[in-house]
């Protein structure tokens, strides 16, 4: 018995998603008084044993390269391998791209219970439940788990990472890889940014900045507190910006610490994709406007003159000139 | 070429969400149900789209679901597709559901099965992947983008941060999301259409829910919205910088 944390990686490089889910394990493990080990799929060029800070005394290592890139069926068959060699009875990953390709596939390999998207940790007096946003981000469900293995995805930046001392023993893990049934033909990736679901902080803008010629004062802004940008759909709709910073019901859906929304109205189906923000601050000219509803804090105010002012006060703080 | 699209019902994205019974049920009363944005924007509309490109496509739609989700898959059936096959069970545990398609499209034979990237009221973006170990085929997850040449599909999927193109042979099952295709209305001739297309329906075999809901809960209201005068955007940064800490 005991909790296998899948650390997920990508170009050489663990993810922060998978610091959360470890510091999440880890602390699952102490919760059922059991061991919390770790395995992680390919090469990558960090120290892995160090990640033993986040509370894992065990990694089992697949090192093998055709892993580097994430393909669902292959890696199901590596983790479902360690996780029945290791006597894992919880699985943890990240509710991540890798995640949602990969935890479905487990839950149905190994007959395991899946709660996809977690918010907390279980509940396991008298039996393990676990809470999770439902209805798009307006509910959470608490789901039994019915079954003896047991797997749970947790929702990118929802949970606290708490990293210690220590580091984990690395131990080879001897699991056959086939080859991939998916060729990978090309990438394309925006390089240099912080990918929007992964960020803590987000600056957002929508139909009221009017025309994509302004995203200027919202790329400096976003730059300047090193934020990630998004946008509302009726923005991507207009190709104004790329397809994959839309955010909301059919968009991404994010929990970052700063969600800042300039121009945007705030329709239902916007802020189903970022009420589990932390701290929300809406920019809008029109006091009525939804979004300020769900705000916590707020300005009535024209986004062409409040953007670059707040630019200026920014760099004051920062000391930029 | 043999699609299956899989189509689930939803409320509408602007319905009330409140829920009974000690808070085990959802209210349902004044909801009006919809074909999940997902499914039908975008798996069912580029399965259309295939098929009007090669017309020898067949396009079977499938749901899982009590005889209440009849009138979501005729409108599904109005927008494209030859036939409708209907699970008769209700169930929202997705293992439950994916062995129900599995079982379906275990007997049809399908090269291409499509669901949508997730439901928008149990959210668990996964079905599509169960369905796909219990059928031993790849999965290609979130794509945004889908071509067919002969029995190779070429599909964009997102990976953190931007796309990646891969290339798959049929068969394979693809979630979709935006960037697939563009929704559509659907016309006269084929609300027409759908009323005499096929609906089969199908009992479920018998399969144990790895997981069930024991109660939901709304999150707290917000305190209220402090607003700063936009005369003294000084103030809003001071704030979240020294009160929210967040920059
Ligand atoms: C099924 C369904 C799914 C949907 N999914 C999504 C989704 O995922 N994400 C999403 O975003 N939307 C989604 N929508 C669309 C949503 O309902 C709204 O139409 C959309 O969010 C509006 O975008 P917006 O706020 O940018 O534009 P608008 O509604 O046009 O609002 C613009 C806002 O900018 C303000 N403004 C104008 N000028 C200025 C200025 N100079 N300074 C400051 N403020 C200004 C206005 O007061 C207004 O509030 C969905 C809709 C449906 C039906
Ligand atoms: N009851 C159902 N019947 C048929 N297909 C479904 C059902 N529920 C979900 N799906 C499909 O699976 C996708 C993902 O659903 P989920 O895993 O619940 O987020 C949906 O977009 C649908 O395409």
């Amino acid at each position: 018995m005991s909790v296998l944390i899948f650390i997920d990686s990508a170009d050489g490089h663990v993810k922060k998603s998978s610091f959360e889910a470890l510091t999440y394990g880890a602390q699952l493990a102490k919760q059922l008084g059991t061991a919390a080990e770790a395995v992680l799929l390919g090469t990558v060029a960090d120290d892995v044993a160090a990640l033993g800070k986040y509370g894992v005394t065990k990694i089992h290592h697949v090192a093998n390269e055709t892993l580097n890139h994430v393909d669902a069926q292959l890696y199901t068959k590596a983790i479902a391998d360690v996780a029945t060699a290791s006597g894992a009875t919880v699985i943890v990953l990240s509710h991540n791209l890798t995640g949602k390709a990969v935890a479905p596939r487990l839950s149905a390999r190994l007959k395991a219970g899946l709660v996809a998207g977690a918010v907390g940790l279980p509940n396991t007096a008298g039996g393990f439940v676990v809470k999770k946003g439902v209805f798009s981000s307006k509910a959470f469900a608490h789901m039994n788990v019915n079954t003896a293995m047991k797997i749970i995805s947790i929702s990118p930046n929802s949970f606290q990472t708490v990293a210690g001392e220590g580091t984990a023993e690395v131990v080879a893990a001897q699991v056959t890889v086939d080859s991939p049934k998916v060729k990978i033909t090309a990438t394309n990736k925006v390089t240099g940014q912080v990918p929007l679901s992964e960020a803590e902080l987000v600056v957002s803008g929508g139909r009221g900045l009017k025309g994509p010629e302004n995203w200027g004062m919202v790329e400096e802004l976003a730059g300047l507190i090193g934020a990630a940008t998004a946008c509302s759909r009726a923005v991507a709709d207009a190709h104004w910006r790329p397809h994959h910073e839309h955010v909301g019901q059919t968009g991404g859906s994010i929990a970052p610490n700063l969600y800042l929304a300039i121009g945007i109205s705030g329709a239902i189906q916007h802020l189903a994709g970022v009420n589990r923000s932390k701290v929300i601050v809406v920019i809008n000219k029109d006091p009525e406007a939804p979004f300020f509803k769900a705000a916590d804090y707020g300005i009535v105010g024209d986004a062409f003159d409040v953007v670059p002012k707040m630019i200026a006060e920014v760099k004051k703080l920062k000391g930029v000139a | 070429m043999k699609i299956l699209v899989c189509i689930s019902k939803t409320p509408d994205t602007t319905a009330k969400i409140a829920f009974a019974d000690n808070n085990t049920k959802f209210v349902q009363e004044g909801v009006q149900w919809i074909i999940n944005p997902y499914d039908e924007w975008y798996a069912l509309v580029r399965a259309i789209e295939l098929k009007e490109k090669d017309p020898s496509t067949i396009i079977h739609l499938i749901t899982v679901g009590a005889a209440d989700t009849e009138p979501i898959i005729r409108k599904a059936l109005a927008l494209g597709g030859d036939e409708a096959i209907r699970v008769n069970a209700d169930s929202h545990d997705s293992f439950y559901i994916a062995s129900q398609i599995a079982e379906i499209a275990k007997q049809g034979g399908y090269d291409l099965i499509f669901t949508g990237k997730e439901t928008i009221d149990y959210n668990g973006s996964s079905i599509g992947g169960m369905v796909a170990e219990l059928l031993d085929q790849p999965y290609v997850s979130l794509a945004t983008k889908f071509e067919l040449n002969g029995t190779t599909a070429t599909i964009n999927r997102e990976i953190e941060g931007g796309e990646e193109t891969c290339e798959v042979n049929v068969p394979v099952v693809v979630s979709c999301q935006k960037g697939m295709a563009e929704q559509r209305i659907p016309n006269m001739k084929g609300i027409m259409g759908a009323r005499t297309k096929p609906l089969k329906v199908a009992e479920p075999v018998a399969v144990d829910a790895l997981t069930s809901v024991a109660s939901f809960e709304l999150p707290p209201a917000k305190a209220g919205v402090k607003l700063v005068d936009a005369e003294n955007v000084g103030e809003l940064v001071r704030l979240l910088h020294e009160e929210a800490k967040v920059i």
